[in-house]
């Protein structure tokens, strides 16, 4: 399985993959120069989702002998290169309403868009202490700065707002709040310990395994829905989407924090 | 009242070393080939070079004595480089002004008027400096340099930048700074012509170091010294008008030990020059000539006679106070049994007025 | 056209450009100056940290400065010690970032100006009774203005491109972080592209009438009366 991003090689738990994002738009493309070997699958998925990717492309390959790249970035991103034509067979979304755009627009194969995984939050802070079951520390304040996901433009940050607001301290925290470009970097946010306290996604604080959180419960925002799109019909393509569905991929993706569309 | 140097130079393999008493007035030039440590030595006097254990005194001023050393902006001195160096951003009026405002408080006023109109500025206040010339360029960074009130003035190669076509343009300049400056100038120079012109005192540089230090008109007449032995070796005469023979066109020019007549009609009298008298242009005889054409004869004596090569000798005259210096044939000299002591007649060809 | 939000952010840029400049100019001359006029054997090393800059990616400037602003960071240590807290997230942070950034687009000018100014006017200026202080300023930084002229311009215009060092430390907060090219990416991002354009259009005019003017404004007075 090969991986290339769009952004710096990380090798720390930080997944961070913001880029440089030119301001005119027809320029964007320069992702996979080479032509597409016969059977590779190129994948276009959201980072927030990498280290369940990873081991979906893995599994996959093993299966299926197709070789799967998998380009990861933001979902805003991915979506504006699809539009102009960049060469992705599937569209792995953090959100449901890019995949919906493009099957609107004509773009991609129809009747394949579904939620591959639904996401969940968590509040996270680098001090161990900090956090506890509940979030108590929420009502009192005591945080300098709380990072969140730009809620205009992430669905992590959308539910992070919702989150806030259905605990009744969105009025409080909004002053105090820092904003990442996707969820990714609010997490390095958090994670750098220049904001006490944030919302991320819940896999991300599954992997990196310090400091203290509190998973929050669905009820407190929609659902945070993941959905994707089959964008070529190549065969390869057409497998792999099958696969997202099966047993096995729903239980890989289940063990990386997310839930699966049936799940409630 | 005098300037007491005493330095060890090192530059790399280059080593001088000097050990100098010159006056505190009157202009005194350094003088030598190039590459003999000139323009280093000046260098140090204006601490722009700092060697350690150096003694540098100017006229009771104590500028560099062992740990002491002033930098050069703590000291009161005028410094003119061999390139004219002014100032790109600011005009002719803006460099003259940039000294003046910095100005020693206790330095001896030189009227900055005197100094423009001496050196005929008047005209190029308001100029770039890229648009004038290598010579008047060369005038306002004197101009500039004496504008701080310096108590010694030093001169490296003033003439060396300009073109030798223009260099007449500002010897005289040079000249008249000489004769109007009370302060004391240290000047650099390789031009045996310059020197000639300007120099009280002379400091003869080689290339192992100071051959001699001394007055201008010894130094130029010592048959020990490399000086004499150029092809255009000369005496240096100070003399005072005395009066003139308008019908023929001639001035009459007293000094010790004679008198010159010159054909030079318009000099005034009572003022005072200085003279260049070659030497091959000096013939000798025992008895004083009569119904001869040569105008100029002085009754002189032996000092010196010294072998020039196998053909010529060097005798060196003394007229009264005044030295001179004749090149005449080995044989000639053989004829005419010429030793010290002995009682002969000068004549003199030609005289150069100097200034 | 423009959204008073982005207008904002206009906003915003420029006086992180102007205060950024300003600071460059104040800590860069002085190093600058040393870098010309050193003749120390090792000023290639302070000489390779100033570029350093350049070729660095800016997200990767600005990962190692979020890092270094945080508690465990050296300037996060400062601060906190200073009584303060984290610069993150803060315009003095962005400035900070600013000035690691644009650091060698402002010091490379100038040192170049101040070694072609040449040793022989100071030595002259010296010999004028000028001290120091007077040479370096009535001398060397006139001499040099054509370096502190490009240091300013591409000091300043470099900061008002600035992005990758300030997504990974501003935080996006209007009026203190959310600098004009953070907005116009939020808006491509958010597929508001009439208002990136705008946006777009705006900071570009602006930077072109200053280069203009500061061009403009270099062409005269050569000569200097002091």
């Amino acid at each position: 399985m090969r991986m290339s991003e769009t952004g710096p090689k990380e090798d720390c738990h930080c997944a961070m993959n913001s880029r440089v994002i030119p301001l005119l738009l027809s320029g964007l493309l320069s992702l996979l120069s080479a032509p597409a070997c016969a059977d590779e699958l190129r994948v276009a998925a959201a980072s927030n989702f990498r280290a369940a990717a990873d081991e979906l492309a893995k599994r996959f390959e093993v299966l299926g002998g197709h070789d799967v790249v998998l380009v990861f970035g933001s979902t805003g991103k991915h979506f504006a290169q699809i539009v102009n034509g960049a060469p992705y067979d599937v569209f792995l979304a953090a959100d449901s309403e890019r995949p919906r755009r493009l099957e609107e627009a004509g773009v991609g194969i129809p009747g394949t868009r579904f939620t591959y995984a639904t996401g969940r939050l968590a509040l996270w802070s680098i001090d161990p202490e900090l956090v506890e079951a509940g979030g108590e520390v929420l009502q009192t304040g005591r945080f300098r700065h709380f990072a969140i996901a730009n809620p205009a433009l992430a669905p992590y940050g959308r539910a992070a707002k919702q989150t806030l607001q259905t605990l009744g301290v969105w009025q409080a925290i909004e002053p105090k709040l820092v904003m990442g470009e996707n969820v990714a970097q609010a997490f390095q946010f958090v994670g750098s310990g220049n904001a006490q306290l944030g919302l991320v996604a819940w896999p991300q604080v599954l992997q990196f395994e310090r400091g203290s959180w509190w998973r929050i419960p669905a009820s407190a925002h929609e659902p945070i829905e993941q959905q994707a799109l089959q964008l070529t019909d190549a065969s390869a393509a057409t497998a792999f989407i099958d696969f997202l569905q099966s047993e096995l991929a729903m239980d890989v993706i289940r063990s990386h924090g997310y839930g699966v569309a049936d799940d409630r | 009242m005098s300037i007491r140097v005493r330095f060890q130079i090192e530059r790399g393999t280059f080593r001088l070393g000097v050990d100098l008493d010159l006056p505190g007035s009157g202009m005194s030039s350094i003088f030598g080939p190039s590459g003999c440590g000139k323009t280093s030595l000046l260098r140090a006097v204006a601490g722009l070079d700092r060697y350690a254990d150096g003694q540098c005194v100017v006229n009771g001023l104590c500028w560099q004595d062992g740990d002491l050393f002033l930098p050069p902006h703590r000291r009161s001195l005028g410094y003119v480089f061999q390139e004219p160096s002014l100032f790109e951003h600011l005009d002719v009026r803006g460099n003259i002004h940039y000294g003046q405002k910095r100005a020693d408080p206790e330095g001896r006023r030189i009227a900055l008027d005197d100094a423009v109109d001496l050196l005929e500025l008047g005209g190029l206040m308001e100029r770039s400096p890229s648009t004038l010339s290598g010579g008047e360029r060369q005038r306002v960074a004197i101009a500039r340099a004496l504008a701080v009130n310096p108590r010694l003035l030093l001169m490296d190669e003033p003439l060396s930048a300009v073109d030798v076509s223009r260099r007449q343009e500002i010897l005289p300049y040079i000249e008249s700074l000489h004769r109007e400056l009370v302060i004391p100038v240290i000047h650099v120079s390789h031009l045996p012509g310059e020197v000639a012109q300007v120099a009280d005192h002379v400091v003869l540089l080689g290339q192992d170091g100071v051959e001699a230090s001394g007055d201008v008109h010894d130094l130029f007449t010592r048959l020990d010294l490399s000086l004499a032995h150029e092809s255009r070796a000369s005496s240096l005469v100070e003399a005072r008008v005395a009066g003139t023979e308008a019908e023929f066109g001639l001035a009459r020019l007293e000094f010790e030990g004679g008198q010159f007549l010159v054909t030079q009609g318009g000099l005034r009298p009572g003022r005072r020059v200085r003279l260049r008298v070659l030497a091959r242009d000096v013939s000798l005889t025992l008895e004083r000539q009569a119904d001869t054409s040569i105008l100029n004869i002085i009754e002189t004596t032996v000092q010196e006679l010294q072998g020039e090569d196998e053909a010529r000798v060097l005798v060196r005259l003394l007229a009264g106070g005044t030295l001179l210096l004749a090149s005449i044939t080995r044989k000639s000299a053989h004829d005419l049994a010429l030793e010290p002591g002995q009682r002969v007649f000068a004549q003199v060809k030609s005289v150069a007025l100097l200034a | 056209m423009i959204a008073e939000a982005d207008l904002l952010a206009l906003v915003l840029t420029l006086k992180l450009a102007l205060v950024s400049t300003i600071v460059l100019l104040m800590l860069g001359t002085p190093l600058a100056w040393w870098l010309a006029r050193t003749r120390w054997r090792y000023k290639f090393i302070p000489e390779a940290l100033v570029a350093l800059p350049l070729v660095l990616p800016p997200t990767v400037l600005g990962f190692y400065l979020l890092l270094a602003l945080g508690p465990d960071g050296p300037i996060g240590r400062l601060s906190q010690a200073l009584g303060g807290h984290s610069l993150a997230f803060t315009f003095t942070g962005l400035v900070i970032g600013s000035v690691v950034y644009s650091l060698p687009f402002v010091v490379q000018p100038l040192q170049d100006a101040f070694a072609s100014v040449g040793r022989r006017p100071l030595e002259v200026a010296a010999t004028l009774r000028a001290s120091p202080w007077d040479r370096f300023f009535t001398i060397a930084v006139p001499l040099a203005r054509p370096g502190f002229l490009t240091a300013t311009v591409l000091g300043f215009a470099h900061t008002l491109g600035e992005f990758g060092v300030v997504l990974m430390i501003g935080g996006n907060i209007p009026g203190q972080t959310r600098v004009a090219s953070i907005a116009i990416y939020d808006r491509v991002e958010g597929l508001q592209y009439a208002q990136a354009h705008g946006l777009a259009a705006a900071l570009l005019s602006i930077s072109f009438v200053l280069l203009v003017s500061v061009y403009a404004l270099n062409r005269q007075h050569r000569i200097v009366r002091l």
